[in-house]
């Protein structure tokens, strides 16, 4: 447990994606089964505990320690767990050989055979045989507050670099294998063939696009493409199959392989198709699709109501076809799989499915009317559902299905965004590479107050800049610094002086946690804007406006 | 007789109205006895300064050979009469050169130790308690949820980091009086045999050091170094520099901090610090309770740090506790949080304040 605790500690720290993932390899490699399998599942979220609250862990420290000094120090470090980790009391030299640092497989499985009356003398013994890091671990994994920033997904593909293999092949075993995970290690180190699949509704990694940039086509033909608009929803993949038992298992899943099939009961129920289909999770109401924002009420609540259930109305809108009825369409070209989908999407909706449509294709016979068509989606075939849509997508009509994000096959161009000119008011260091650049930027628009015109923060972004501009805004807020709060720099922002930058945003949502009542989709710097004095900045109501035409 | 007739707070530090001196005074003084030599501790200006020798030739280094009207060098053991009070240094354990100043006056014995810690540095001589009738204690790590680590494993961190990333460069934050070179000694110790990078800051202090006969290996000059050299390097640098444009120098790197307050999360990560190493040069809780009872003093007073936990702790005990409230100290630890949000410390000494734009960019 003290070498996972140490791996933990080190997370916790590390900004670069990539440094994390040497960092969980060197400890795969290190460590013996079964130890590493049950650290992969904590760090994967497969462990969930419910005996340890809070409280049991006050009075665990209350037995030991001075009231006054423990509130002195809770006061000081501000964490509980923290606060009992450091605290705790070394366990008398001379006692227990027998007490050595406990393995972190031994704490998984007792904890889940333990009764509930023995856990606080066991979990009392477990905190003497761990050194301070240790028992912070410990403490955070049984209440459920580990966070170390690395996702399970980051963890597969550590995994996968023990051996030479892509982080989507492990992807695609993954939904069929337990802690400890002793197949998949036997595999990714060469020792044991592949572990079978045997889920019924596997997830299989997804295609990506990339952008297309300023310059355009270049020498792209209009030919060779197929054109289809963009979704504002969630890229999902819709995933039913049978067990060996003959019970029909269908899960929704994210792009990433995240299994989201409980928060959309009502779309699972509904699909009932044998195949893998790759389409936007939408929220339909009266046949017409609804903006992202009314999508999002539904994402960000724990539970589902019946009520929610019936005021969100979640969809499919379908994609593309990979698998039907066992066969792997994948390999074949996108023609042939749109072919396949269309037959099927209308099969579904001749037998009553209301929850699945097909995406439309979007005709074009060159790049200047594909622009036309992506500039007025509205008068281009996407009708009263042009709001929700998000630019057009661009599919090769001859290439397969290729997990990952291969260069030329797929192409998005997303609509121009909305921009506001804002005027630069605090900036943050970042985290690693950056951190010794002032990075993170906190903009206002202005707004009416009681003495006159005021600016109030309405975003925040930290990308969207050049490396060369990023120089010139760090540079700017050591020289504009007004004032200083831990990390944070409020630098001049007055009618005549500070720097205006150039906004661009997705889409505007109401928010009651901003001071301003909106929050802004993908805010980034599009340009920075020295030429313009912010008095010129834009002001809240052009924000309040446009928050009324999204609805 | 009252102990206050022997030693007593005053705004300008602690004053001795028997004697006629100050101890680690924090404004010019006719006559001071130091500590030690951070900042904090040792200014300049005052007429006559008593120390140890290291002490006063670090004060030299730092403020020029005119930081004092007169000065005089005391030994450990040594002892001097000062207006009837007579004066022994005692290692204090803290950095080169550190003494705890036992004051003996008509039968009544006060130890002001400075800055302490009881724990083993191979860069000064080992902490000595010594029995009095009132000990005079810092309580920088005054809360029981500091406990230092064994250093050599702390240090070991620092090692396995570089073997895992042998491309990147590893930034070591550490005050440029003690625990830079402390930090040698213990990478020395821990097999780390490849040359070391310093920052401009550090290198008188660390020529002294050497001079004094540490062994602390290759020592290098970052100034000057060819990027690409500094892959797998250990680059030492006091704190303020690790968020100065001064790291966009190094190949990609990972900044590690060598402190007592890396034992607290919040405090880490609010620095940006990726490898938080925790190596203290102040004693830590458990430290300082033992270090109290050794002296077996009848009264403790509190100079500065988290003096209410430690008064707290000496009434459970049934020893009487006091708080002195004195101002104007733990700087050296209040300059690196102020480094870390990218301002000048008001009081820095130069040692300190030189790291800041653009010396040793290699």
């Amino acid at each position: 447990m003290n070498r996972f605790a140490a791996l933990l500690d080190r997370l916790a720290y590390e900004p670069r994606r990539n440094a994390k993932i040497r960092l969980m390899a060197d400890y795969f490699r290190a460590t013996p089964d079964p130890e590493r399998g049950v650290a992969l599942a904590a760090l994967t979220g497969k462990l969930a505990f419910t005996n340890a609250k809070p409280g049991l862990i006050r009075t665990l420290i209350a037995e030991r320690t001075d009231p006054v000094l423990f509130e002195m120090s809770y006061d000081y470090v501000g964490d509980l767990s923290e606060t009992v980790a450091l605290m705790w009391p070394a366990p008398p030299k001379a006692a227990p050989a027998a007490n050595h640092p406990p393995f972190l497989s031994e704490i998984v499985e007792g904890l889940e055979v333990l009764p509930k009356r023995d856990l606080p003398g066991q979990l009392a013994q477990w905190l003497d045989g761990l050194d301070e890091t240790g028992r912070w671990a410990l403490l955070k994994l049984i209440t459920g507050a580990l966070r170390v920033g690395a996702s399970a997904r980051l963890a597969k593909t550590a995994v996968a670099a023990l051996g030479d293999i892509p982080p989507d092949e492990v992807e695609l075993v993954w939904p069929g294998l337990t802690m400890p995970y002793r197949e998949l290690f036997a595999w990714v180190e060469g020792r044991a063939e592949r572990p079978e699949t045997l889920d019924p509704a596997p997830f299989r990694p997804v295609m990506l696009a990339h952008a297309v940039e300023d310059e355009g086509f270049g020498g792209l033909a209009a030919a060779d493409f197929a054109a289809e608009w963009k979704w504002d929803g969630i890229r999902v993949q819709a995933v039913s199959g049978r067990s060996l038992e003959g019970e029909r298992v269908t899960r929704l899943y994210s792009r990433t392989g995240e299994d989201l099939s409980a928060a959309f009961p009502d779309l699972v129920a509904a699909l009932d198709f044998e195949g893998a289909l790759d389409g936007e999770l939408l929220v339909v109401r009266e046949a017409r699709v609804q903006s992202f924002n009314v999508l999002q009420q539904r994402l960000n609540r724990k539970t589902v109501t019946a009520k929610m259930l019936a005021e969100f109305p979640a969809h499919i809108r379908a994609y593309d076809l990979l698998t039907e009825g066992g066969e792997d369409l994948r390999p074949l070209p996108f023609r042939a799989r749109r072919a396949r989908l269309e037959a099927l999407a209308a099969r579904l909706i001749a037998g009553g499915h209301d929850r699945l449509d097909l995406s439309p294709m979007v005709p074009f016979a060159s790049w200047e009317a594909l622009a036309a068509a992506r500039a007025d989606p509205a008068g281009a075939g996407a009708g009263p559902d042009a709001a929700a849509v998000e630019g057009v997508m661009l599919k090769r009509w001859d290439t397969p299905y290729l997990p990952g994000r291969p260069k030329g096959p797929w192409w998005k161009w997303k609509r121009d965004p909305h921009t506001v000119d804002a005027v630069l008011m605090y900036a943050q260091r970042g985290h690693g590479k950056r951190s010794s650049y002032y990075s993170d930027y906190t903009f206002g628009v202005w707004t009416a107050g009681e003495d006159g015109d005021v600016l109030v923060p309405v975003g925040k972004a930290y990308f969207g800049f050049t490396d060369a501009e990023l120089l010139e805004i760090d540079k700017f807020v050591r020289s504009a610094t007004v004032n200083r709060f831990g990390p944070v720099r409020e630098v001049l922002h007055a009618p005549d002086e500070g720097l205006v930058l150039e906004i661009a945003f997705e889409g505007l949502a109401r928010s009651t946690r901003h001071k301003s009542g909106v929050a802004m989709r993908f805010p980034r710097v599009a340009r920075l804007r020295w030429d313009k004095p912010p008095r010129e900045a834009d002001r809240l109501e052009t924000l309040e406006a446009l928050l009324r035409s999204e609805g | 007789m009252r102990p206050e007739d022997l030693l007593c707070p005053s705004p300008k530090g602690l004053y001795s109205p028997a004697g006629d001196f100050y101890v680690d005074p924090v404004r010019a003084v006719p006559r001071a006895l130091i500590t030690h030599g951070h900042s904090d501790h040792a200014r300049r200006g005052h007429g006559q300064v008593l120390a140890t020798r290291e002490t006063l030739d670090l004060m030299a280094l730092r403020y020029g050979a005119n930081f004092a009207g007169a000065t005089q060098a005391l030994a450990y053991g040594e002892s001097v009469d000062i207006n009837g009070v007579r004066v022994t240094a005692h290692p204090a354990g803290h950095v080169l050169g550190s003494a705890q100043m036992a004051l003996d006056w008509r039968g009544l014995t006060i130890v002001a130790s400075g800055d302490y810690k009881d724990a083993a540095d191979p860069t000064c001589a080992p902490f000595a308690p010594v029995r009095c009738h009132v000990f005079i204690s810092e309580a920088t790590f005054g809360l029981p949820v500091f406990r230092h680590p064994d250093a050599a494993a702390e240090t070991a961190k620092l090692v396995n980091s570089v073997g895992l990333f042998p491309e990147r460069a590893h930034i070591l934050g550490a005050y440029s009086l003690g625990k830079a070179q402390r930090m040698m000694a213990l990478l020395r110790q821990a097999g780390h045999a490849a040359p070391l990078y310093v920052h401009g800051a550090l290198t008188e202090i660390t020529d002294y050091y050497e001079a004094k006969g540490m062994a602390l290996g290759p020592i290098r000059p970052v100034k000057g170094v060819a990027k690409a050299e500094l892959a797998g390097a250990i680059v030492i640098a006091p704190p303020m520099a690790l968020t100065d444009v001064w790291t966009r120098n190094f190949p990609d790197p990972v900044t590690a901090f060598a402190s007592g307050w890396m034992r607290v999360r919040a405090r880490a990560r609010q620095r940006g610090i990726e490898l938080p190493l925790v190596v203290s040069d102040h004693a830590d809780w458990d430290g300082l309770t033992a270090s109290v009872a050794a002296t077996g003093c009848e009264e403790l007073w509190v100079t500065h740090g988290a003096e209410d936990a430690l008064v707290h702790w000496a009434g459970t005990r049934g020893l009487r506790a006091r708080p002195l409230h004195m101002v104007g100290y733990a700087e050296e630890d209040e300059d690196a949080q102020a480094a870390a949000e990218g301002e000048p410390p008001p009081a820095a000494a130069e040692g300190e304040a030189e790291a800041g734009a653009g010396d040793g960019a290699p």
